[in-house]
């Protein structure tokens, strides 16, 4: 039997999921209300799973809380798990994302809002501010997307850490090979539609990136048009979006152990943000993206308007794999075969932002 | 000691109480000296640049301190201080 916690962040707090079959789902009570959750982690790396959570109230402010027993209590540190020193100036507004690093036990990345990298090197207490990052000569040039200004996706190598990738809109992709002492900009190839040049150093407005699980130099992008696979840690970028039925979107997900296979929800475009056809479908390759094939068996297929967000969707690492998403107007699917087949684990919730999923037993 | 007065939504985060008895003779002073003994509590006003929070609002005995001195803003030992949250999200 195997027991899978989903977690759902969403616009006015979190909801948790369990579920020994991935079929029939036990759902939460609403925890954080009135909070933005736009991160999760389930860190199943030690003994105990360890719930991570990005919570943003309008009112009272950003914080991150963690939990030790599954959801049940959840500790906020007295000092503050993430802040700004005070030589910046700078005030968090809300983490984006939360990374457990698969190479370094304890260590958890974080991205924020503004373009903050953190790292932390007790399993989500407590964060350091990577200053290198922050003193980048491009810095005053990042721009901030209609979400924010903000570092939404760090990919931490699944071996060697001294490797380690961020994204932001609008920012582009960064690279480190040096444990975060130095940054490069990676972003050759892939285009912005907003400015005259099509193709600069930096600046591109990348919606979401995810790492392969057996090729760690292969890599995933959604961007704001356009959809590109790197095989090279990121320094250049092609064009796999050809196949696909639109070239923008926001989530893009890779399969917790099968290379070459992710998932994304295909969006018709900046200026009409609905699913293409009207209709609810995951589009997934099982080819590095040569080829995309629709998952649609068990999802709406007439008049569907709703879209899913850059961590909308994830996989969890359950055998087969589970593939799951949430939308802006709160429904929740989940699919127990890689996509094949997709039943609601969820409806009329508040806005989703974030889904996370793990096998914790 | 001024009296700080907490919203239903701070109270459980300042160990259930409604208010507190907080020194400083100023706004900043005393957040400085609620910060030391509830450092959750004092993040919730203000952020860790020592700025008010956008949607809190604190009035000293009636006066909306973003109007007269902000952190600056002169607190008595017998003064009270609301902390209410202002109209935000949707």
């Amino acid at each position: 039997m195997t027991d899978v916690l989903l977690a759902v962040g969403t616009m006015k707090g979190l909801v948790l999921a369990r579920s020994t079959d991935r079929s029939a789902w036990e759902l939460s009570d609403l925890t954080f209300p009135m909070n933005s959750v736009y991160a999760v982690a389930i860190d199943t790396r030690g003994a105990t799973p360890r719930l991570l959570v990005s919570a943003h109230s309008e009112h009272w402010g950003p914080s991150v809380f963690h939990s030790d027993d599954l959801g049940k209590s959840w500790v906020e540190p007295d000092e503050a798990a993430i802040v700004f020193p005070a030589d910046t100036g700078t005030a968090l507004v809300r983490v984006w994302q939360i990374a457990a690093s698969a190479s370094e036990p304890d260590v958890v990345w974080a991205g924020s809002e503004p373009q903050g990298l953190f790292r932390s090197t007790d399993r989500g207490a407590h964060f350091e501010f990577v200053q290198s990052l922050w003193e980048h000569p491009h810095r005053p040039e990042w721009g901030a997307g209609f979400g924010g200004a903000a570092i939404h996706t760090v990919l931490p190598h699944p071996r060697d850490p001294q490797r380690i990738a961020v994204a932001m809109s609008t920012g582009g992709v960064y690279r480190s090979d040096d444990a975060g002492a130095t940054w490069s900009a990676s972003n050759n190839g892939v285009q912005v539609i907003f400015a005259p040049d099509r193709f600069p150093e930096f600046g591109q407005c990348v919606h979401k990136v995810a790492r392969d699980p057996v090729d760690a130099d292969r890599m995933f992008l959604q961007n704001h048009n356009g959809v590109y696979r790197s095989d090279d840690d990121g320094r250049t970028w092609n064009s796999i979006a050809d196949p696909l039925p639109t070239d923008f979107g926001f989530a893009m997900v890779t399969h917790p152990r099968r290379g070459d296979v992710a998932y994304n929800f295909p969006i018709v475009d900046g200026g009409d943000r609905m699913p293409p056809d009207r209709a609810c479908r995951v589009f997934r390759t099982e080819d590095a993206g040569a080829s995309w094939t629709p998952l649609t068996d068990g999802l709406p297929q007439q008049d569907y308007y709703d879209i899913v967000l850059r961590d909308g969707m994830c996989t969890d690492d359950a055998d087969p794999a589970g593939v799951y998403f949430g939308t802006r107007n709160g429904q929740v699917f989940a699919s127990a075969d890689e996509g094949q087949h997709w039943a609601r684990v969820a409806e009329h919730l508040p806005s989703v932002l974030c889904v996370r999923a793990a096998v914790i037993g | 000691m001024a009296r700080v007065v907490l919203p239903q939504a701070l109270q459980g985060i300042a160990g259930g109480v409604r208010q507190l008895d907080v020194s400083g003779d100023t706004v900043g002073a005393m957040l400085d000296a609620l910060a030391a003994e509830h450092p959750v509590l004092a993040r919730r006003i203000r952020d860790e640049q020592g700025r008010l929070r956008r949607f809190v609002n604190l009035y000293v005995d009636g006066s909306d301190v973003r109007h007269c001195g902000g952190i600056d803003a002169a607190v008595a030992p017998d003064s009270e201080v609301l902390v209410i949250p202002s109209v935000a999200g949707g």
